[in-house]
């Protein structure tokens, strides 16, 4: 019952998708008043397990799901909060993406678009969180072979990171925008572990150039790239859903021969700026000031960036 | 009672008595042997190893061989890893996507009819876990084996708890605890092999009798591990609808 | 986690028919706030679950106050609290009446 549950933040001012709460983003992606949420808040289907860490919980678990449409096509919807715990994956945030999953195997929508913003597992349900997000890569790519393409949509402050990033690498097709950043180790966990000299996570411009949208748009990380708004987020999985790859062995054959060819080339750069120069771009210290429209114009002559191998 | 943990050539010739052309390599296991009749693939993760993007790229490699020839050959992906490899290089040239391939390339060999079977018979941890032994249909462990998804006190550094309250919580709150059993409660994991009954018969059985859906959260709540995850998801399947 | 929870009687029911919304987020310094037209019109609950404990006073003043305010008749408000200052809470109490008059 979606139109019941609308965020003053979604009143009409050009929305952006990083500082969005989950709520706001699906209001504004979705056609106006069209989002009908499943297991909606006034269930209060909250985690068993944060009372035990005298941690605060929320009505939704941080997940947000349901059906709505995108300019008139049928779809599911999943939505990470990114503010509540980092977005992370417990028992009942990741056993919602799961249901809405296997849903789809029936409903056979448009698409299912994941609006990612998760640091990854929960560490205080961390089994729980963890075997959900493999449910969840098995469920896409059930999903994927039943011919429903998944759409993963990244810009959110908590990014993909941990297990999130590998479920984004399940996906069909992904969008990311400039503050929408992929990873599997986080620059934090990165220093901690190997020390600064390894990464040093204070150094942003560093954290956004090896983990952020446009580095990952540029080497094929992601299909597309989106302003930082809810409305062009909403065109970028409209121009996607037409688009996705099939879910078979010619497929991953390609994904392989495009992850070996990465390794080859690029498997000795040190920065991503190295990275960029041996794909064509011909000033790399510029691209992290680009504007949308450079940046897309910069794409359209680079090959490696535009693929059906995923 | 903690048992030593069987090595991979215990394991590799427990399995193929007649000899395999299993190799390790770096820590990473490829090759295959005589079972049952057919062949059995075997990948594999050994030495506590981190599981980086070069690694992750060959075993992805090794597995798609394995569906390119068919024949429904099953594929056994044992695993003793550290987590995924921590640097800057592999983040840099998309981890994910080679963990998520790798991942993929199981769960493609298990839709084109190549069973697959996860056996943890050391540690393995968070993306190296989720990439190898999550992604199998069926998942069972060697006593000894030691997953995780992060250590108790690197948990007590996050949560800020201290380490002997987490410890003393570990005991009955099997959702966030390391270790196998805790794996198994959840579900994650089907069932603890008998070390002293003959493997390549366990392997065999636990092939024979695949299951047709991910079992998983159903397992958990039998369990007690995972107490409401397979009902909410149920109820989402149940509850969703176009209006 | 400390669980509070009040009681109040209003002068009329709030104004509109929207049977339920949300507000905020569970967050360091932030709260959610989830309003439901399931009571009596003359009669209001607040339940409220923070794991900062021993404000039960300042509670009771910033919810009173807001009964006072909005007469928000009719409703059951429940809170998860992350920490917020009383400021907040009132503030995010006056969205949710507000998303509820529509």
């Amino acid at each position: 019952m979606g139109e019941r549950i609308i965020d003053p933040a979604a009143k009409g001012w050009a929305i952006s998708w990083y500082e969005a709460s989950a709520r706001a983003r699906l209001d504004g992606l979705l056609d106006a008043g069209s989002f009908r949420e499943v297991v909606g808040p006034e269930e209060r289907r909250m985690s068993p397990h944060l009372p035990l860490f005298d941690l605060p919980r929320a009505f939704d678990d941080g997940m947000i799901v349901g059906s709505g449409r995108l300019d008139g096509q049928a779809v599911l919807v999943a939505a990470q909060e990114g503010r509540f715990m980092g977005g992370a994956f417990g028992e009942v945030h990741g056993a919602k993406l799961v249901g809405l999953l296997r849903a789809a195997l029936a409903l056979k929508p448009a698409a299912v678009l994941i609006l990612f913003d998760t640091g990854g597992v929960r560490l205080q349900e961390a089994n729980a969180g963890e075997t959900a997000i493999a449910e969840v890569m098995r469920a896409i790519t059930d999903l994927r072979a039943a011919g429903v393409p998944v759409i993963g949509l990244i810009g959110g402050r908590a990014g993909a990171y941990g297990g999130g990033g590998l479920i984004a690498g399940t996906c069909s097709r992904l969008a990311v925008s400039e503050g929408g950043r992929i990873s599997v180790s986080g620059p934090e966990v990165i220093e901690t572990n190997k020390g600064a000299e390894e990464f040093d996570s204070r150094d942003r411009a560093l954290v956004w150039r090896t983990m952020g949208g446009k580095h990952r748009r540029l080497i094929g990380g992601a299909d597309a790239y989106a302003d930082d708004s809810v409305a062009a987020f909403r065109q970028v999985a409209l121009d996607l859903i037409g688009r996705a790859p099939a879910f078979d062995l010619a497929t991953l054959e390609a994904e392989q021969a495009r992850l070996e060819e990465r390794l080859t080339r690029f498997g000795d750069c040190r920065d991503a700026t190295e990275i960029w120069a041996r794909l064509g771009v011909n000033d790399p210290e510029a691209v992290p000031a680009l504007a949308t429209a450079d940046f897309d114009a910069l794409l359209a002559n680079l090959r490696e960036t535009t693929h059906d191998a995923r | 009672m903690t048992r030593a943990k069987t090595t991979l050539p215990e394991i590799l010739s427990a399995l193929f008595p007649d000899g395999h052309s299993a190799v390790v390599e770096d820590g990473l296991v490829g090759g295959e042997g005589p079972f049952r009749g057919g062949r059995l693939a075997v990948i594999g993760i050994d030495g506590d190893t981190a599981l980086g993007v070069d690694g992750a790229c060959r075993l992805a490699g090794h597995v798609l061989d394995v569906v390119r020839r068919g024949g429904g050959t099953p594929i056994l992906v044992a695993i003793d890893s550290d987590s995924q490899r921590m640097s800057r290089r592999d983040e840099l040239l998309g981890l994910n996507e080679y963990l998520a391939h790798l991942a993929k390339s199981l769960l493609l060999a298990d839709a084109q009819g190549h069973p697959t079977v996860g056996l943890i018979y050391g540690h393995s941890a968070a993306g190296a876990f989720i990439a190898t032994a999550l992604a199998t249909r069926v998942l069972v462990g060697l006593p000894g084996a030691n997953p995780s998804v992060m250590d108790l006190p690197s948990v007590a550094r996050v949560t800020k708890l201290p380490l002997d309250r987490l410890e003393a919580m570990a005991k009955d709150t099997p959702v966030f605890a390391p270790g196998l059993d805790n794996m198994v409660r959840t579900g994650a994991v089907q069932a603890v092999l008998d070390p002293d009954q003959p493997l390549a018969d366990q392997i065999a059985a636990v092939i024979d009798a695949m299951p047709n859906e991910d079992s998983r959260d159903r397992l958990g709540r039998e369990r007690g591990g995972r107490p409401v995850a397979e009902e909410i998801a149920a109820q989402v399947v149940r509850d969703a609808a176009f209006g | 986690m400390e669980k509070l929870s009040f009681r109040h009687a209003t002068s009329r029911a709030l104004p509109g028919a929207k049977p339920q919304a949300i507000t905020g987020v569970v967050a360091s310094g932030n709260l959610e706030v989830l309003l439901e037209r399931t009571l009596a019109p003359t009669e209001c609950t607040v339940e409220i679950e923070t794991p900062i404990r021993g404000y039960g006073e300042v509670w009771a003043a910033v919810v009173a106050d807001f009964v006072a305010r909005s007469q928000p008749g009719g409703l059951r408000i429940t809170i998860n609290d992350g920490g917020a200052r009383p400021d907040t809470v009132s503030l995010r109490l006056l969205q949710g009446a507000r998303l509820m008059e529509v």
